[in-house]
């Protein structure tokens, strides 16, 4: 229909006029920040408290793990491939520098001893001149039927400086070493021999009777019981203070060893050493252990660490793997569908239906010997642990393979691999990322109870796992409880933060299910 | 008829999946060494004889009697010239009875065989000589109570935390009881078992570690001693139910038939007994149903450390024989955990169609 009062085609010009007539003409800018998904998601993670703290405490373990193997004294934690010498000191309690005399975690331990225990560690003080006993809390004096009174004594005593003497064979040039260390420090570690009445007993330097419970003289002082003859060949300037000898008479002295073995094959002394003056001598530091030592003298904290760094490694590698293996495995089983999936299905059922503990043993006892402990168990983990990162996958697929955009692609010609991992994987990235990291504590724990059930056995002197370590502990619980609370908080702080941390996350990544559990 | 016929058909699937997996590990653990019989010294001849009964090799008689082969100084066979070992009648201490191996599948179907009559052989390097099948059905009980005790106990008091912290949803109680319920459920359960073992056996005094198994499974004795095992593992699954419990109701309460039910007049108590429970119970029901087939299965762990004897213990017993696994224990355990765990998921599966009729099992 032709309108002759509004002919668009020929409109005079002048019925025209600028819609603006400022100079310039802009754009306007997006006054809203833009913000990506991942952006987003940790904003929302970010509200979540407890996740954040949750995320802080793993940051920190980790670091313990990574950090911890460096921290420990180096010759100390080596020395066990050359000698025995670390089971002298077993059972060493915790201690921080700065809690001295607190009575927490200052490697003191409280003990109920006898008389003549007491005695011993008096005569320690005495001897070595460290301080052992710091506190008599009690004492209980009872009587048998036979009239006899013994007494109890609730001590707190320090479980560095209580640490046994001990007896050591030295050869010539090694007694000389220790000599001359002890004139460069005056630090006593070489202590004189003693005619031992309580046989296996070298702590007791003074005479007692055959039960080891002490003689004194008139004013209440310990008896020396040393040796005075034999040859010693003690050079050293170092002496008891007591000692009888003099540089005019050297043959009045203590005897500091007892020289074996002749002068054509060379003299070997037998010494008694003092632990803690013998350790500041070997290992070059005064020991100090922040989470004490076990029943084998391993210092627990780089143990720890060790244990920890293993498993870290252990579960993310299986991570790593199983979200590989799972992601292909589950997306084609989601995107084709149909018998594909049927058949995958099936053989992933089949798989799952094998309880873990038999697929570990199978693999530990197929492989262990052949290619090792630690690949054969990332074998068994990976065997089976895969279904699940397939499954949530597979989940995924189903969700989105229908939707428009993957149809648009599909129109515009993309191929399948390229949909797949293009265009479905990145949206359900989300419930990918929140399986994987729930992984690694579900594989550190399955670790862990296999290695305190003994039936994976990780425990050797170079590497450990956290579950060995709670099995080792568990035996000295009564005298030791140190040797399995820290591996115990460890698995337990960590077990607890990955839960929260998991639950942030998945709340993060998808908010339609916040709040529930 | 309709949940008749899928229940056949899961069940019919799960047989398959079982089949298949017994198969794959029976071919596994046969294609081990076997502990050579010379390590059995005088019990060597009885425990060949066994293992031939087992269909697992095969001895070579003449006259009914086993016939041995000879070694010469060197340690080598002594053979024939065709290179067949020489085999004679009186086995000298430097012989050996003289079989050949049976082929893994033949194996496998005698092993099918006589598993199905409940004979599984004997134990060769642990609890040599007795009846695995025997070993093993007296120890199940141990388990059985233990466990049932467990659950006994854990998931009234489990609803019932659920329950509170979800109709205190927010409030202190409710923080309290998810911090809780937070650590419960991480914390591994070994970890309470030392707590637990401290304080009473060590502390306390109360309890010796371990337990009184003189009157039989089925005792108070038995019970009562197992109360730190008990409790150990209560913790991790009241903590569990009262998760579960608490997420589903919450969900629940906040539905429009709960606003419904109140605006017709219920009060908040009836409605949620009324309403809310029920249909929570839609999926806490199958869990508790789980959780009483995975009873039989038992905590390795827990009776490890408690020494209780039940099936786990029996089961790290003999993964941990010395100088190797017992492997005839290996099997039956193996096919008993795997059953365990298919028969829990299926009923699981199959009671969600059955409590709820609304939910069409397999349907498309």
């Amino acid at each position: 229909m032709e309108n002759k009062d509004f002919n668009l085609e020929n409109i005079p010009a002048d019925q025209f006029q600028f819609a603006n007539t400022a100079e310039n003409l802009h754009d306007k800018k997006l006054k809203t920040k833009q913000m990506s998904y991942f952006q987003d998601v940790f904003n929302r993670f970010a509200k979540n408290k407890s996740s954040v703290v949750a995320a802080v405490i793993i940051i920190v373990l980790l670091i313990f793990a990574i950090v911890g193997p460096l921290f420990g004294n180096k010759a100390y934690v080596d020395s066990y491939r050359t000698d025995t010498m670390l089971v002298n000191y077993q059972y060493l309690k915790p201690r921080l520098p700065f809690m001295e005399g607190t009575g927490i975690w200052d490697g003191s331990t409280v003990l109920e001893v006898s008389e003549n225990r007491y005695d011993v560690y008096r005569g320690m003080e005495e001897e070595i001149g460290h301080p052992i006993i710091q506190e008599v809390i009690s004492t209980t004096t009872t009587t048998n039927v036979f009239n006899e009174t013994s007494t109890l004594y609730k001590i707190r005593i320090d479980s560095y400086t209580a640490l046994d003497t001990f007896l050591l064979t030295l050869t010539a040039d090694q007694y000389l070493e220790i000599q001359k260390w002890q004139d460069e420090t005056g630090i006593q570690v070489i202590l004189p021999r003693v005619k031992t009445d309580v046989v296996g007993n070298n702590n007791i330097w003074y005479q007692s009777d055959r039960k080891g419970n002490a003689k004194f003289d008139a004013d209440g002082n310990f008896i020396p019981s040393y040796y005075t003859s034999g040859y010693d060949d003690y050079t050293s300037k170092v002496r008891l203070e007591n000692d009888p000898w003099t540089e005019e008479d050297p043959s009045a002295g203590w005897r500091y060893a007892q020289r074996t073995g002749t002068a054509e094959s060379g003299y070997n002394y037998v010494v008694r050493l003092s632990a803690y003056n013998y350790f500041i001598y070997r290992y070059g530091f005064e020991p100090c252990f922040a989470f004490g030592t076990d029943a084998r003298g391993f210092d627990i904290f780089s143990r720890l660490a060790n244990g920890a760094r293993f498993s870290f490694m252990l579960a993310i590698t299986v991570s790593l793997i199983n979200l590989l293996i799972g992601a292909i495995y589950g997306a084609i089983e989601g995107y084709y569908g149909g018998v594909v999936d049927i058949v995958m299905e099936r053989i992933s059922d089949i798989l799952a239906g094998v309880p873990f503990t038999v697929v570990t043993v199978l693999f530990s006892l197929h492989l262990a010997s052949k290619i090792g402990m630690v690949p054969s168990l990332l074998f068994a983990f990976v065997s089976t642990g895969w279904i699940g990162m397939a499954s949530r996958v597979r989940m995924q697929f189903y969700r989105f393979k229908n939707r428009e955009y993957v149809l648009a692609a599909r129109t515009l010609g993309a191929s399948d691999a390229r949909i797949m991992f293009k265009h479905i994987f990145p949206n359900s990235l989300g419930t990918i990322i929140t399986g994987s990291v729930l992984v690694i504590p579900g594989v550190i724990f399955s670790e862990t109870s296999l290695s305190y059930l003994g039936i994976i056995n990780l425990d050797s002197a170079s590497v450990t796992s956290i579950g060995a370590m709670l099995s080792a502990g568990q035996s000295c619980m009564t005298t030791a409880p140190h040797v399995v609370f820290f591996p115990a908080l460890f698995i337990s702080l960590l077990m607890i933060s990955f839960n929260l941390f998991g639950n942030g996350l998945r709340d993060a990544f998808n908010p339609s299910t916040r709040g529930v559990e | 008829m309709y949940i008749f016929k899928y229940i056949l058909k899961r069940i019919a699937l799960m047989l398959f999946v079982f089949f298949v997996i017994i198969t794959m590990c029976f071919v596994l653990v046969k294609m081990l060494p076997d502990m050579p019989a010379e390590s059995f010294g005088k019990d060597m001849e009885l425990i060949l004889t066994r293992r031939e009964g087992l269909g697992q090799i095969k001895l070579h008689r003449e006259n009914g009697q086993i016939l041995y082969v000879r070694y010469d100084s060197k340690g080598d066979i002594l053979r024939d010239e065709n290179g067949d070992p020489i085999l004679t009648q009186k086995g000298d201490p430097l012989g050996r009875p003289w079989y050949d191996r049976v082929p893994i599948l033949q194996q496998y179907g005698t092993f099918l065989t006589r598993a199905v009559k409940g004979d599984f052989g004997v134990g060769e390097t642990y609890k040599l000589g007795s009846e695995v099948w025997t070993i093993f059905k007296n120890r199940l009980p141990y388990t059985v109570v233990l466990n049932l005790t467990t659950i006994l106990i854990s998931i009234p008091l489990g609803l019932m935390l659920g329950i509170f912290a979800a109709l205190k949803k927010n409030k202190w109680q409710d923080h309290l009881i998810s911090t809780g319920v937070m650590v419960f459920v991480s914390v591994p359960s070994f970890i309470y078992a030392f707590l637990v073992q401290y304080l009473f056996f060590f502390e306390l005094g109360w309890f010796k570690a371990t337990v009184d198994v003189s009157n039989g499974p089925f005792s108070w004795s038995y019970i009562f001693t197992a109360i730190p095992a008990i409790l150990s593992m209560s913790f991790g699954t009241i903590a569990g139910f009262a998760r579960y419990t608490r997420a589903e109701l919450t969900e629940v309460l906040t539905s429009d038939f709960m606003l419904l039910a109140r605006t017709k007049g219920l009060t908040r108590a009836q409605a949620t007994v009324r309403h809310a429970m029920r249909n929570a119970m839609v999926p806490i029901f199958p869990m508790i149903l789980g959780e009483f087939i995975s009873i039989m299965s038992g905590s390795l762990i827990i009776e490890r450390m408690f020494t209780i004897p039940g099936v786990g213990e029996l089961y790290i017993g003999s993964i941990q024989a010395q100088p190797a696994p017992d492997y005839n224990f290996f099997m039956l355990l193996t096919i008993f955990y795997t059953f365990i765990g298919l028969a829990a998921g299926i009923v699981i599966d199959i009671s969600y169609g059955i409590i709820d009729p609304r939910i069409r099992m397999g349907a498309r």
